[in-house]
């Protein structure tokens, strides 16, 4: 049995399935239809792999124009919605449903116009998050949100989420980094919110937008800042022998009024998954690990690490290992960016996603071990510790459904505790389908109600990624 | 008269009460901002100047809550005296306007206020990651939290931060903040003209030295010559160092430290140089700063204006005659050929109260508008016509 509700397939929807293929074919190319049922599993879900759901269709338009008549038609014939950028959403955020239409922005993946005089760059929504920097890397530049998925997710897909990344202690996350959008409204109207310059005349519609899981339109063009990269950057690895020290060191490196650009930590379980996968040189004896980056030149480095490392010693620090090379920095990032493709050898996994006060790390986490090891299971952690956004990785046996309904109960235990203590559901996965009906543990029916209304602003009939981010009860007609 | 909710439950019952009668409500902070935006038609005020308590300040984790209703001078003191700042460098409107009285955190929230650190720290909505508001149907909701990243159901903070409060009331608001810097400096170039100006600063921000400040007042914008301004923000030897880089890269007469890099800064937030009593219309341009000249070019073609840069070139700070429709045509025509959006920030009630104050929306974007201050506010009770027409 599966835990998470899907509302039931809407049968009048479905039994139009030729109908309405007959019209979305009649708006686009065969080559941007995808209707056969191999073709579809394609679709089916995201990274929340546990769950499927094939949909009615898939769309791909190539343009802004083609989206928007699809959505029209969509529209007028009362079909829903799933946007999807590369499906790599961990919370089901791109999961379809029986009866829906998956739009896809695959098709529309073309960077439009770099400016290094403005510092952006503009591109439609399929581009993927590491297509950017890497379109501006050697004229000095990146795109500063860098999720660990950059390579495969698509910047409408970030926009979808508002992803962060390891980097955004310092950066900030995609809200932070993006100026303005193209966007599809579901009865087919283009709106253009923002542009190449800073904030907004009106409402800020670019930061509701952002983070709004495709239920207020389909992105098709951004336009995202560029910053310019540090003289160098070196990660330094820190083992600790207990969780609690490296939490406290995090802490105090805050406390004196030292930024570093990312503070990654890692327990021991995720520090001996991800050096049998990256051999990155992690300490195998420690009982933690933080990734504490610097930037600057030569000499800022220096002197900031060396601050770093002395709060380091106040807090017993046992390993110390500065990246000597280029090289050596980029296998350093290389086990944390795969930290999650390593633990899928090692076992199925659900991620949570909690963010909580920096303060609370040490008994999130403590808390953390104790609840899952009463459903039997066992959990990695690996999280951003310098924001309190933590990624307990839950291990279980996918094809055991016991299994499996335990380790979505350990899930929200931690996820109700993040909130019990000061923080929230989710850091940067998204609310999806997973943490939907905990949604309202952290809000109240009016909190919710308000966030409700002002999605049926923009999608009155709920056609766009409806059973998403709400509870299905108590939703407003 | 004057309402003064010492709670959010008083709040709520103002505003539940403010509903029922159908009397809009004025939505005051310190008053200090009264001239922002479309003069208000209310009867009643709402005033947060009893809501002044710190619900809590955690230096350790870099952020705190404070009501709606706290002066932005006893936060920013509360933060120096741990060694931490607002990011953004709000604007104090008071030199602007003539006016008197303590800005709040509430308004500084409400109107997403920013100042020269905009660039390279973010706006005030960057920095606000949590809200407590009571919306037009006298209902107390909460949005976002205390964490740094939150990305759980729509982000009503930033909605809520820029909309004048004609959304909600906030009751507290919630900031993360960033260490003071150690040191600070100004890398002055003189004689530019506009266009080298906004050229050197580009270069400068496009560079890896992490410039906090990026302005160029023209000649006779704050004294005789032209100066182009770059500040570095940063531990001491840091910012020794980039400034001498920067130089290397777009050269420069003086270099500015302590209090008179300060100081000039303090003037390029608040647009000292336009203070009152100075009878002048003043318009706020936010462009992309490649196009900053142009548009200054622009509605020089068609009349006198005064200006100067901040934000690298993107964002124009523009004094003009206030009689007519203060070079409202000229000046949104120029805004819409270069892109960006234009803000009469100062002019008579008058003049305010028969034309648009904000930048005018497409109209499917004004149906979205609509459709989301209806969502909070039903019977536009709250600050309604501030921003738009039933708005
Ligand atoms: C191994 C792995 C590591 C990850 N690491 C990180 C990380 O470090 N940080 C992080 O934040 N996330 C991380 N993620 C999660 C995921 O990659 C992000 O949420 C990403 O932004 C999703 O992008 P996508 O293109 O795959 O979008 P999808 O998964 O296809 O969609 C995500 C959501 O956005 C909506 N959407 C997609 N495209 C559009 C559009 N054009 N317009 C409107 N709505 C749209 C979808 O409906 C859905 O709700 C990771 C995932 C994996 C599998």
């Amino acid at each position: 049995m599966s835990a998470i509700a899907f509302p039931e397939p809407d049968a009048r929807i479905v039994a139009r399935r030729d109908e309405i293929i007959a019209g979305l074919a009649a708006l686009v190319p065969a080559e941007c239809l995808v209707t056969s049922r191999d073709e579809r599993r394609a679709y089916e879900t995201d990274a929340l792999t546990a769950y499927r759901r094939l949909p009615l269709a898939v769309v791909l338009p190539r343009t802004t124009e083609e989206t928007s008549r699809v959505l029209a038609w969509c529209h007028a014939h009362g079909v829903k919605v799933v946007p999807r950028g590369a499906g790599t959403s961990l919370s089901g955020g791109a999961i379809p449903q029986e009866d829906a239409v998956v739009i896809g922005v695959s098709k529309m993946a073309r960077i439009l116009d770099i400016d290094y005089a403005d510092r952006v760059a503009r591109v439609q929504a399929g581009v993927t998050n590491l297509g950017i920097s890497n379109a501006v890397m050697a004229d000095g530049f990146f795109y500063a949100p860098d999720p660990s998925s950059q390579l495969a997710c698509t910047i409408g897909g970030n926009i979808g989420m508002n992803s962060g990344g390891a980097h955004c202690l310092k950066y900030g996350v995609t809200t932070n980094n993006l100026l303005g959008v193209k966007m599809v409204l579901m009865d087919g109207t283009i709106v253009e919110i923002g542009g190449d310059w800073l904030d907004s005349g009106g409402y800020d519609l670019l930061g509701l937008v952002t983070g709004s899981e495709g239920q207020l339109g389909i992105v098709t063009e951004a336009t995202v800042r560029l910053l310019r990269s540090a003289e160098g950057a070196r990660p330094v690895l820190f083992g600790f022998e207990t969780s609690e020290a490296a939490a406290a060191c995090v802490a105090d490196i805050i406390g004196h009024g030292v930024i570093p650009v990312a503070m990654e930590m890692m327990d021991k379980l995720a520090i001996e998954i991800c050096e049998a996968f990256a051999h990155a040189g992690y300490p195998l004896d420690a009982g933690a690990l933080l990734i504490v980056e610097v930037e600057g030149s030569e000499d800022e480095m220096e002197t900031q690490l060396k601050k770093i490392v002395a709060i380091a010693q106040q807090h017993g620090v046992k390993t110390v290992k500065e990246s000597q090379s280029a090289m050596e920095a980029a296998l350093i990032w290389k086990g944390r960016k795969s930290a999650f493709g390593a633990t899928g050898r090692v076992a199925d996994y659900i991620c949570m996603d909690g963010t909580v006060p920096t303060s609370q790390l040490c008994h999130v986490l403590n808390e953390t071990y104790r609840i899952v090891e009463k459903y039997g299971l066992r959990v990695a952690n690996v999280f951003h510790a310098g924001d309190g956004n933590m990624h307990p990785l839950i291990m279980y046996n996918v094809n055991d459904p016991a299994e499996q309904e335990k380790a979505e109960k350990a899930g929200e235990d931690v996820l109700r505790l993040c909130v019990d203590v000061g923080g929230c559901l989710t850091g940067e996965h998204g609310v999806g389908v997973e943490k939907r009906d905990l949604m309202p543990h952290q809000y109240s029916a009016a909190d919710l109600a308000q966030q409700m209304r002002v999605r049926a602003a923009f999608d009155p009939g709920w056609l766009l990624n409806p059973a998403k981010v709400f509870p299905l009860a108590g939703r407003a007609a | 008269m004057i309402l003064s909710p010492t709670s959010e439950s008083d709040i709520a019952a103002a505003v539940a009460d403010a509903r029922e009668k159908k009397t809009p409500l004025a939505i005051e902070g310190g008053g200090t901002r009264k001239a922002l935006g479309r003069p208000a038609q209310s009867e009643r005020t709402l005033s947060l100047a009893k809501m002044n308590a710190i619900v809590f300040y955690e230096p350790g984790e870099m952020v705190f809550c404070a009501q709606g209703g706290v002066p932005v001078e006893s936060i920013e003191a509360m933060l120096a005296e741990r060694g931490q700042m607002l990011p953004f460098e709000p604007v104090d409107h008071r030199r602007l306007y003539g006016s008197s009285g303590a800005p709040t955190i509430g308004a500084v929230a409400a109107c997403n206020i920013s100042g020269p650190r905009r660039i390279s720290h973010g706006a005030a909505r960057d920095s606000l990651i949590g809200l407590r508001l009571v919306n037009g149907a006298g209902e107390a909701i909460k949005t976002g939290g205390r964490v740094m990243k939150n990305v759980t159901g729509l982000d009503l903070v930033k909605l809520s931060c820029g909309a004048h409060g004609t959304l909600g009331v906030l009751a507290e608001a919630t900031f993360k903040v960033l260490p003071r810097p150690e040191a600070s400096a100004t890398l002055v170039i003189r004689n530019l003209d506009d266009e080298r100006a906004v050229q050197a600063l580009s270069q400068a921000l496009g560079s890896p030295f992490e410039v906090s400040g990026a302005a160029h007042l023209p000649a006779g914008i704050g004294g005789p010559d032209a100066r182009t301004l770059l500040r570095v923000e940063n531990f001491k030897p840091s910012v020794e160092y980039r400034i001498g880089e920067l130089r290397k890269i777009v050269g420069g007469d003086v270099i500015l430290y302590d209090e008179e890099t300060r100081a000039l800064w303090r003037d390029i937030r608040d647009c000292a140089f336009f203070a009152a009593p100075d009878p002048r219309a003043i318009w706020r341009v936010s462009t992309a700063p490649s196009r900053g000249a142009d548009l200054v070019r622009l509605v020089r073609k068609s009349g006198e204006a005064a200006h100067f840069f901040d934000w690298g070139g993107g964002l124009v700070w523009l004094a003009v005659d206030a009689g007519g429709d203060a070079r409202a045509k000229d000046i949104r025509a120029a805004t819409a050929a270069c892109g960006g959006h234009a803000t009469l920030v100062r002019a008579p009630d008058e003049l305010r109260a028969r034309m648009e104050v904000f930048q005018p929306l497409p109209d499917a974007v004004m149906t979205l508008t609509r459709g989301i201050k209806a969502s909070f506010d039903p019977d536009g009770i709250l600050n309604p016509g501030r921003m738009y027409a039933g708005v």
